[in-house]
C-alpha cells in the first residue's frame, strides 16, 4: 500500500536555498488538494513566496509545523488516499525521516556553487555561473540595489539545460564600487566588457529593471552580440518612476524605516523577508555604494524622472524580444509595456509586483525558456 | 560570504584603514612583540593575537610597541591625535585605564570643546572587556559605563564580528575619541564578515530580532546571550525583540523607546555591575520617556554588585546568562496577568 503514499518535501527556490522556514499552512489535512495548488507559504533568506503542491491527493498529514525551519527536501506533509492506515502514515513518516537524515549526516546535500570574479575593463565584476549547455549562455542582469542573487529563483532553473551567468554590475554586489558617470552607456559598456572577458560572443540576455535598460542599451549597441532580449519590467519605456522608491533606497539606514520601501517592490508585502531588508542594509554600508547609486540615480532618473528613453529604438532590434511585467507593479507603471510593435512579445503577470522573476519566478522562466528556442 | 572570527575581523578593518590612510597607526603594548629583543618579530600581536601581522605589513614606524605604562602610551596617542595622525591605541584590558584617566578624560574628552571647535582628537582606544576568562577581578571588568558618562567620549560595544569591523572602520574615521570595546570571550566566534571595508554607523542600535511580547535591550556579548534566551522562549510561546545597542554614546534613544512600547514589557542585559551601570541608564530612560506604555516594570539582568572572582564556578554564577534572561523575561511577560 506505501507506493500510494506521497511526501511533499521542502521545495529548493534556487541555488543558495539550503533550508526554507514553513510561515503557514494554507490546507488543512484532511482536504484533496490539487497539483500546483497554494498549500503553504514558504521563506527563505531571500523571499517568502506560495508553495504550490507538486503533486495531487488526500492531505492526511501535515508533518512540519508552520514556524518550523528546515533543510530543502525535509518532510512538510503527507498525502495518501482514504485507504492508507494511520499506522502506515506513521511507519511511512518514520522511515522517511531516519532516510533523510542519513542523507544530511553523510553530506549528500550538495553544497551551493560559489561566485567568481573577472578583471573587465579596469574592473572587478563578480558573477555566478552555473550550468552548461550548447549555444549562447543565459546573461542575467540585475536592477538598481540588486545583485546576482537576484536571480536565484531563476538561474537554476535554466541552468538546467544552458550555460548560465549572472554578474553584479560595477557599484552592486561584490563587484568594483566606483562609477564614473553612473550612466546606462557606463554600465553598458561594462557588461560588454564581462562578456569579452570571458571570452562570450554572443548570449541570451534577461535583465531587470534598470538591467533591463543595461540589456536593450548593449542590444542596440552590439546586436550581434545579443542573441534574444528578455526584459522584466525594464526602465527606459516611459518617464514615470517610483521617486519615494529611490529616495528612500538611498536615505534609509535602519531595517524598519528601509522595509516598508523594499514592500513597494512586491504585490505582497509579507514576500519582503527580514534577511532581505537586512542583506540591503549591508550592501549599502559597504564603502563606496552611496555614491554609486546617487550617481546612478543622478544620471538615470533625476529629479524622480526617467532619464533615459529606450522605447523609441526597441523596433530596431533584430533579435526576439519580449517583455515580462507585473500587472500591480508600483515602481515602473505596467502600462509602459503597451503601445510597443507588434514583434515584441509583451506578458503581463497579474497578482505581481515590480520583482516578476522572483513573484512569478515559474511563468518568467518559462517565458525565458521560450524565447531560447527561437532565437 | 565568507566566514570570519571577531579577531580576524578586528585585524581586517584595521589593516584596511592603515592601507586606505597613511596616518593611521598602532599603539600599544606588545602589539607586534619582540621589540628590542633577539628571536621572532611580530611574536604577540597583542595578548591575544589580534594585531599579528600587521607590524611586518606596514613596519615599526606604524605599528608601535610601547613600554608597559598606559599614562605614557594613551597620553601620546591623544596629543598625535590632536596633532593630525590617525592613531588606534590598545589599553590591552579596560582594567588599566584607572592610570590614564586624566589622558582620556581631561585631555582627549575636552579638546573640542575646550578649544573651541578648533582641535579635533580622532583617536580610537581598543580595549579588552569582560568576564569568562579565568582572570579574575582585576581584568574581567566591563566599565564602559564609565566612558559613557564622559561627554566628548564615543563608545563602541560590538556584538559580533560583522558589527566589529563595521563600527571600527567607523570608529578610525571618526574625529572624535572613540572608545572600542572587544570582549576577550567572543574573538573566535565567527560571523559572515564582507572582504571589503565598510561602516556602522554610531547611535542607531540594531534590532536583531522582532518579538511581540518582551523587549530585551542588550549590549556587547549580552547580545549573543539575549538571542539565546530568546531563540528557548519561543517555545514557551514568548516572542521577544532583541535590541543591540551597538553605542552607549551616542545613545539611540529612539529605537530604545520605539521597541519599549512596542511590547510594554522590558528586559535590560548588562554583564556590569547594577550601580551606575547601561542597565539602569535605560531603564530609567525607558521609566521617564515611555512610562504610560508600560505594562510591567522593567527589569534588569546584570552581574552583582561584587568583584568578579577567580573562582571559575563563582566566576561562571556570576555573569549574566541565558538562564537569567530566560527567566526575567518570564517574569516580565507574566506580571499583571494574574
Amino acid at each position: 500500500m506505501s507506493a500510494a503514499i506521497e511526501a511533499v518535501v521542502m521545495p529548493k527556490w534556487g541555488l543558495a536555498m539550503q533550508e526554507g522556514m514553513l510561515a503557514a499552512w494554507l490546507v488543512e489535512e484532511g482536504e484533496t488538494i490539487a497539483k500546483g495548488q497554494e498549500i503553504a507559504e514558504i521563506e527563505t533568506s531571500k523571499i517568502a513566496n506560495v508553495f504550490e503542491s507538486p503533486a495531487a491527493g488526500l492531505l492526511r498529514r501535515r508533518v512540519a509545523a508552520a514556524g518550523e525551519t528546515l533543510p530543502v527536501g525535509a518532510l512538510l506533509a503527507v498525502l495518501a488516499p482514504e485507504s492508507v492506515s494511520e499506522a502506515e502514515i506513521d511507519r511511512f513518516v518514520a522511515d522517511f525521516r531516519e532516510r533523510f537524515a542519513a542523507a544530511l549526516a553523510s553530506g549528500a546535500t550538495e553544497a551551493a556553487p560559489e561566485p567568481r570574479t573577472v578583471e573587465a575593463g579596469g574592473r572587478r565584476i563578480r558573477y555566478l555561473e552555473v550550468g552548461a549547455g550548447e549555444g549562447p549562455p543565459v546573461v542575467f542582469v540585475h536592477g538598481f540595489g540588486g545583485d546576482l542573487s537576484s536571480w536565484t529563483l531563476n538561474q537554476e532553473a535554466l541552468a538546467a539545460a544552458h550555460r548560465t551567468l549572472a554578474l553584479d554590475l560595477p557599484g552592486h554586489g561584490g563587484s568594483d564600487k566606483a562609477l564614473a558617470t553612473g550612466s546606462l552607456e557606463e554600465l553598458a559598456a561594462a557588461v560588454a566588457a564581462f562578456l569579452e572577458a570571458l571570452a562570450i560572443p554572443r548570449a541570451h540576455l534577461v535583465g531587470h529593471s534598470l538591467g533591463g535598460a543595461v540589456a536593450m542599451r548593449l542590444a542596440l549597441d552590439r546586436p550581434a552580440a545579443v542573441a534574444s532580449l528578455t526584459l522584466v519590467a525594464p526602465a527606459g519605456f516611459g518617464a514615470e518612476i517610483e521617486s519615494g522608491y529611490l529616495e528612500g533606497f538611498l536615505r534609509e539606514k535602519r531595517a524598519r524605516k528601509l522595509r516598508p520601501v523594499l514592500e513597494m517592490l512586491v504585490r505582497d508585502p509579507a514576500g519582503i523577508s527580514r534577511e532581505m531588508v537586512e542583506e540591503v542594509l549591508r550592501y549599502k554600508r559597504l564603502d563606496g555604494v552611496p555614491e554609486a547609486l546617487s550617481r546612478i540615480v543622478e544620471a538615470c532618473f533625476a529629479g524622480g524622472r526617467q532619464r533615459i528613453d529606450l522605447r523609441p529604438r526597441i523596433g530596431e532590434l533584430p533579435m526576439p524580444v519580449q517583455l515580462l511585467w507585473g500587472r500591480e507593479d508600483r515602481i515602473l507603471p505596467v502600462r509602459h509595456a503597451e503601445g510597443l510593435p507588434e514583434t515584441v512579445t509583451v506578458t503581463i503577470l497579474e497578482d505581481c509586483g515590480h520583482l516578476a522573476h522572483m513573484e512569478k519566478a515559474a511563468e518568467c522562466n518559462a517565458a525565458i525558456a521560450r524565447i531560447l528556442t527561437r532565437a | 560570504m565568507p566566514k570570519k572570527s571577531f579577531r580576524e575581523a578586528v585585524n581586517e578593518a584595521l589593516r584596511q584603514e592603515m592601507e586606505r590612510d597613511p596616518t593611521v597607526i598602532l599603539m600599544g603594548e606588545d602589539v607586534a612583540g619582540g621589540m628590542g629583543a633577539p628571536g621572532e618579530d611580530d611574536a604577540w600581536g597583542g595578548p591575544l593575537g589580534v594585531t599579528k601581522g600587521l607590524m611586518p605589513r606596514f613596519g615599526r614606524e606604524r605599528v608601535l610597541d610601547t613600554p608597559i605604562s598606559e599614562s605614557a602610551f594613551v597620553g601620546a596617542a591623544v596629543g598625535a591625535a590632536a596633532t593630525g595622525l590617525r592613531p588606534v591605541a590598545e589599553l590591552m584590558f579596560v582594567d588599566f585605564m584607572g592610570v590614564c584617566f586624566d589622558q582620556i578624560f581631561n585631555q582627549a574628552a575636552k579638546f573640542r570643546y575646550m578649544f573651541g571647535g578648533k582641535a579635533t582628537t580622532p583617536l580610537v582606544v581598543r580595549t579588552m572587556y569582560g568576564a569568562g576568562f579565568r582572570a579574575a577581578s582585576q581584568h574581567s571588568q566591563c566599565l564602559y559605563n564609565i566612558f559613557t558618562h564622559i561627554p566628548g567620549l564615543k563608545v563602541a560595544i560590538p556584538s559580533n564580528a560583522y558589527e566589529a569591523k563595521g563600527l571600527l572602520i567607523q570608529a578610525i574615521r571618526d574625529d572624535d575619541p572613540v572608545m572600542f570595546f572587544e570582549h576577550k570571550a567572543m574573538y573566535d566566534e565567527e560571523a559572515e564578515v564582507p572582504d571589503e571595508p565598510y561602516t556602522i554607523p554610531f547611535g542607531e542600535a540594531n534590532v536583531a530580532r522582532e518579538g511581540e511580547d518582551v523587549t530585551v535591550v542588550a549590549l556587547g556579548r549580552m547580545v549573543n546571550f539575549a538571542n539565546e534566551a530568546a531563540d528557548r522562549l519561543e517555545g514557551e510561546g514568548i516572542s521577544c525583540t532583541v535590541v543591540d545597542l551597538r553605542t552607549t554614546s551616542p545613545l539611540d534613544r529612539e529605537t530604545v523607546l520605539e521597541t519599549a512600547e512596542e511590547t510594554g514589557r522590558v528586559v535590560v542585559v548588562d554583564e556590569a555591575h547594577p550601580r551606575c551601570s547601561m542597565a539602569a541608564d535605560i531603564a530609567a530612560l525607558i521609566a521617564q520617556e515611555a512610562f504610560d506604555a508600560l505594562r510591567a516594570p522593567v527589569r534588569m539582568v546584570t552581574a552583582p554588585h561584587a568583584p568578579v572572582p577567580f573562582s571559575p564556578a563563582l566566576e561562571d554564577l556570576y555573569i549574566p546568562g541565558p538562564d537569567r534572561i530566560v527567566e526575567a523575561v518570564r517574569e516580565v511577560h507574566g506580571y499583571g496577568r494574574g
